[in-house]
Formats: structure tokens, C-alpha cells, sequence
């Protein structure tokens, strides 16, 4: 379990982190999301003891990372957005180096190695120079770096910046295949990344953190009611007065740009006007030809958390 | 001292995976070979010139040592070559891992910065000495042909171990303060000979100031030891510049951890 606390970091002037409070719980993926620069990066290095924090305080498993440092770098694996490989060593002998700086006892050397090769999909690249891998490869040995010493704790830097679509599902099957057994942090600036892969999102701007919770919970935090978007065939001012004739309907408006007979319906938070809709249309007389929600994508979410925020500033 | 070991090997590897220790012993032994062949070819001149002068003269040879006229020669100038060469033996040890990222992998393992830097300067030390121990040969050429006194040549090899740790000292603080590594040749080669010539600026100071340029000459140190002298002083120079510029780097490296 990883908690932080009011997290600082200042570059003189510049503050790159400014009082970020969170948690990420055992055995669930939290994903940090957040345009490039937002300061996520450094929280991970404060994370990882790479970089002391202005202020503030953050624990993995239970140590300080500023009073018990060596404790907390037992316990995390941490992949950098570049990820740190030696290019003239093979693939092999890099993990066998990590492996052994990382503290994995010589007996269980051998196994640890194999079983993290197989699970990143780098056995038969053992014998390659890293120089000579493609990026999606060197990605996969970061993370094989990440993982060779089994730690409670990871930390992973936009662990899919760079790769190609197939790439990417891979290294996001991977990562989802480690939950349960590690407690792990990843950074990203993709969307659909957080969405797919994580438990728990916090979005992050400016060194802030803008918002906070479940892939669902965020997106039904700002939204107030729901969307419907219906196809009605039929006279418009008729079809209008009778859609917002139905219990529960706060507002109609004919969608202006798409094909004609669409109105948008937006509905009181926790009523279901569906089968109403659907019912009063019939017995109109009109023609139904579509009826869907409008949900608000995570990206409509993040924009706007991430524009409310500039604003501000 | 796994940790120590893990990351000397590792160090050891990459300067025999590259051709880096290759070209270095390569160059520095070709150029040590070119010296020591004409020293003794001039030693060898005045042999032959007093043999035919003494039918002239009386009282026999004049003293004409081994040991003075060629293994003294031939290390005043060695000594100079690796002023050079010491430097691009250490200038990537932590300038490279700082742009390759790899810094960031040993800063967030759980090693400390002391296992990080002794297995460094130990892997560069390991180099050097093996280069030096080739320099054995010419001396074993002079056994093969004449009479050389062993004693000043083994203190004197003594000496170069000690040089050695000094000036992979210097060149790993100059390594760790810069991601550059021509910056980090200039650094360690501009320091190094600094410390080499302080001691010509002693002609001209007090008779205190003076007393302590000669003294931290790292030149004038060596001179004992390859005249066959151990002198305590000399030893204890050598060690104390060496721990001196090891904790510079220590601190160097862990400024990062308490930089706020």
C-alpha cells in the first residue's frame, strides 16, 4: 500500500508537485493520469527515493521514503519513462545484474529470472544485446526489470509510451495479469489506458490532483443527470411538447448538428425514462428509431477537470 | 559485498564488451613500447661511447646505472602517459548512467552509494593495474640482458598503484559531476595536471606557501618510490587524496537524496 501526503516538490521557483494527497491500495492498479508536465513523473521519483520531496511525506508497505529509504527501495520495482538498460549487455546478464543489486538470494536466482522473462515474453531475446531490441522489446525488459525481484510495489512510468497498438495490449495484459499479487502505480496521458487497466484513477494538472475514484465513479461525479439521445419521427414542435411531457424530463433540445429527428433528453438524476419515452412514442403515433445514452466519455472528464483547473490558475 | 561484486563485474564487462580496454592498453602499451626502445637504444649509445673513451682514460668506467639511466627515465615518462590516459579510463563510470537513465536504477535499488562507487573505482583501479602489470615486460627485457636492481623497480610499481588510486579518484569525482563525458575527461585531465605542475609555482612563493605547493605536487611523491624509497608520508599523501576526492563524490552522488 503506498499513502501520501500533502507531497511537495519545488525546482526553485518552479513547483513541479504541489500538495498531492492519495492512496493506492494493496493489490489494485491506480493510474495517474495527466497532460504531459503535470508533475507526475516526480511524484514517482519522490515515490521511488530518487528525489526527496520539499514537503510532505509518503509511505510504501508502511516506510518513510525520506527516514527508512533503503526499506522502501527493497520493496518497489520501478520503470522510468526511459527505461534504464545497459545497451551492450544481453538481455539475460541485465537481469541477472538487477536481480542481484535488487537483492534475490543466488538460489532463487535462476527461477526468478525465467519465470519473469516468460511472463514479459523476452525468453527467446535472452541471448540479444538490448541494444539490438526494437522499442517494443526494450519496453518489455524495463518492465522485466520492473518485476525480477517480485516486489510488493510498482511503479511504472508510462509504461506504454511509444509502442504500437499491439504493443500496447500486450504490456496492458501483462500489467493487468500482476494485479492482485502487487500493488501498482502507472502513469499515463492515454485515456482509454486508465479506463481499461486501472481500479482507481487520479487525475492530476498542474501538480494538483483534480479528481479522484473509480473509472465510474469519476464520470458520474459530473454527470448531473443522464443524456438521452432519441430518434423520433414525427412533426418536431409535436414530437417535442410530448417528449417533454414525460415524468422526469428535465429538458429537450433538437440536436442541431447530425441527422434531422434527433433530440437530446436530459433526464432528473435516478429516473429511468426510458420505457416512458418509449410508451408515449408509441401511443403518439410517432416512429422510434433510436433511443441511447449519451455517457460522458472519461475524456470528456478529464477535459473538463483539466480545463476547470487552468481556469482557475 | 554481493552488491559491491555486482556491480563491478558489471563494470569490468562493459570495459571488455566495448572496445574500450582494448584500445586503451593498446595505445598506451605501443607508446610505453616506442619510449623504452629508444631510451635503452640511447643507453646503449653511451655504453658504447665510454667503452671507447676509457682506453683514454684512467681509472675505469664511469657509473653508468641501469637502473637510473633507463627504469627512471622510462617511468618519469609513463607517469605522464597516464596522466592522459587515466582519465578516459573513468570518464563514463557515472556520466554515462546519468544519460542512459541507468542512475536511476541504481539510486532506486537498494544499494548504498558507497557499494556503487568502490565497485566502480575498484572495476577502473583493476584496469589500470593490469595495463601496468604489462609494463613488467620491459623490465623483465632488462633482466634478459643485464643487471637491473629490483628492489627501486618493485617500490616503485608500489607507487604507480598508489598514483593510480589518486587519479581514479579525481577522474570519478570529475565523472560524477557532469552527464558530459568530454567535460568529464577535461575536468579530471585539467585537475590532474594542475596537481602535476602546483609545484612550479613554489619558486616563486614564501617559504610556507612554498612548502605546501611542493607537497601537494602529486609528481614529487612518486619520485621516492622509484628511487626506491617507501616513505610513510608518500603513502598516506596518496591515500588521504584518494579518500578526499571518493567522499566528494559520495556526497556528489547522494546530494540528490537530500536536495529539497
Amino acid at each position: 500500500m503506498i499513502e501520501v501526503r500533502e507531497l511537495s516538490k519545488h525546482y526553485g521557483d518552479v513547483t513541479a508537485v504541489d500538495g498531492v494527497t492519495f492512496k493506492a491500495e494493496s493489490g489494485q492498479i491506480t493510474g495517474f493520469l495527466g497532460p504531459n508536465g503535470a508533475g507526475k513523473t516526480t511524484t514517482m521519483r519522490m515515490l521511488t527515493c530518487f528525489l526527496p520531496p520539499s514537503s510532505g511525506t509518503a509511505t510504501v508497505d508502511g516506510f518513510d521514503t525520506a527516514e527508512a529509504s533503503l526499506e522502501v527501495r527493497r520493496r518497489i520495482g520501478y520503470l522510468p519513462e526511459l527505461p534504464p538498460l545497459y545497451h551492450d549487455m544481453t538481455v539475460e546478464s541485465y537481469l541477472d545484474f538487477v536481480a542481484k543489486i535488487k537483492g534475490v538470494p543466488s538460489s532463487q536466482l535462476r527461477t526468478r529470472l525465467d519465470e519473469t522473462m516468460e511472463k514479459t515474453g523476452i525468453t527467446h531475446v535472452a541471448r540479444t544485446v538490448i541494444g539490438q531490441l526494437s522499442k517494443g522489446y526494450k519496453q518489455r525488459v524495463g518492465l522485466a526489470q520492473a518485476l525480477v525481484h517480485n516486489p510488493p510495489v510498482l511503479i511504472l512510468d508510462e509504461p506504454t509510451v511509444g509502442l504500437d497498438p499491439k504493443q500496447i495490449i500486450e504490456i496492458r495484459e501483462t500489467i493487468k495479469s500482476l494485479r492482485g499479487d502487487h500493488t501498482i502505480i502507472l502513469s499515463t496521458h492515454i485515456l482509454p489506458e486508465v479506463s481499461m487497466t486501472c481500479d482507481k484513477i487520479v487525475i492530476i494538472n498542474n501538480g494538483r490532483i483534480v479528481g479522484e475514484g473509480s473509472p465510474e465513479s469519476l464520470t458520474a461525479q459530473l454527470r448531473e443527470g443522464e443524456v438521452l439521445r432519441a430518434q423520433v419521427v414525427g412533426a418536431k414542435d409535436a414530437v417535442e411538447a410530448m417528449l417533454a411531457g414525460i415524468p422526469g424530463v428535465v429538458d429537450v433540445q433538437r440536436e442541431d448538428a447530425g441527422p434531422a429527428d434527433a433530440y437530446l433528453v436530459t433526464t432528473a438524476p435516478g429516473q429511468n425514462v426510458r420505457d416512458p419515452l418509449a410508451k408515449a412514442v408509441v401511443d403518439g403515433g410517432f416512429g422510434l428509431r433510436e433511443l441511447r445514452s449519451m455517457d460522458l466519455s472519461l475524456e470528456d472528464v478529464f477535459l473538463q477537470l483539466t480545463n476547470e483547473d487552468s481556469a482557475e490558475a | 559485498m554481493r552488491n559491491f561484486l555486482a556491480i563491478y563485474t558489471k563494470e569490468m564487462r562493459s570495459y571488455f564488451v566495448s572496445p574500450v580496454a582494448y584500445v586503451i592498453a593498446g595505445v598506451f602499451l605501443f607508446l610505453t613500447g616506442y619510449l623504452f626502445r629508444n631510451i635503452l637504444m640511447q643507453f646503449n649509445y653511451y655504453c658504447l661511447q665510454f667503452s671507447q673513451r676509457q682506453q683514454f682514460m684512467q681509472g675505469g668506467m664511469p657509473n653508468l646505472n641501469l637502473n637510473e639511466m633507463v627504469v627512471t627515465q622510462f617511468f618519469a615518462i609513463m607517469d605522464f602517459i597516464w596522466l592522459m590516459v587515466v582519465p578516459m579510463l573513468t570518464m563514463r563510470l557515472f556520466s554515462e548512467e546519468k544519460k542512459s537513465g541507468t542512475i536511476e536504477l541504481l539510486m532506486t535499488s537498494p544499494l548504498s552509494t558507497t557499494q556503487i562507487l568502490l565497485g566502480k573505482f575498484f572495476a577502473a583501479l583493476s584496469l589500470y593495474m593490469t595495463i601496468v602489470a604489462l609494463t613488467l615486460v620491459y623490465c623483465l627485457i632488462l633482466e634478459l640482458y643485464g643487471d637491473p636492481d629490483w628492489g627501486p623497480i618493485w617500490s616503485a610499481y608500489l607507487g604507480y598503484l598508489l598514483l593510480g588510486c589518486t587519479f581514479i579518484g579525481v577522474g570519478v569525482l570529475a565523472s560524477s559531476l557532469t552527464e558530459n563525458q568530454i567535460v568529464a575527461v577535461l575536468l579530471a585531465f585539467g585537475t590532474l595536471l594542475l596537481l602535476w605542475l602546483i609545484d612550479w609555482s613554489a619558486s616563486f612563493a614564501g617559504p610556507t606557501a612554498a612548502a605546501i605547493l611542493t607537497y601537494l605536487s602529486i609528481i614529487q611523491h612518486l619520485q621516492d618510490f622509484q628511487r626506491g624509497v617507501i616513505d610513510t608520508g608518500d603513502v598516506v599523501f596518496y591515500l588521504s587524496l584518494t579518500f578526499f576526492t571518493l567522499f566528494l563524490t559520495s556526497r556528489v552522488l547522494e546530494s540528490r537524496r537530500w536536495r529539497r
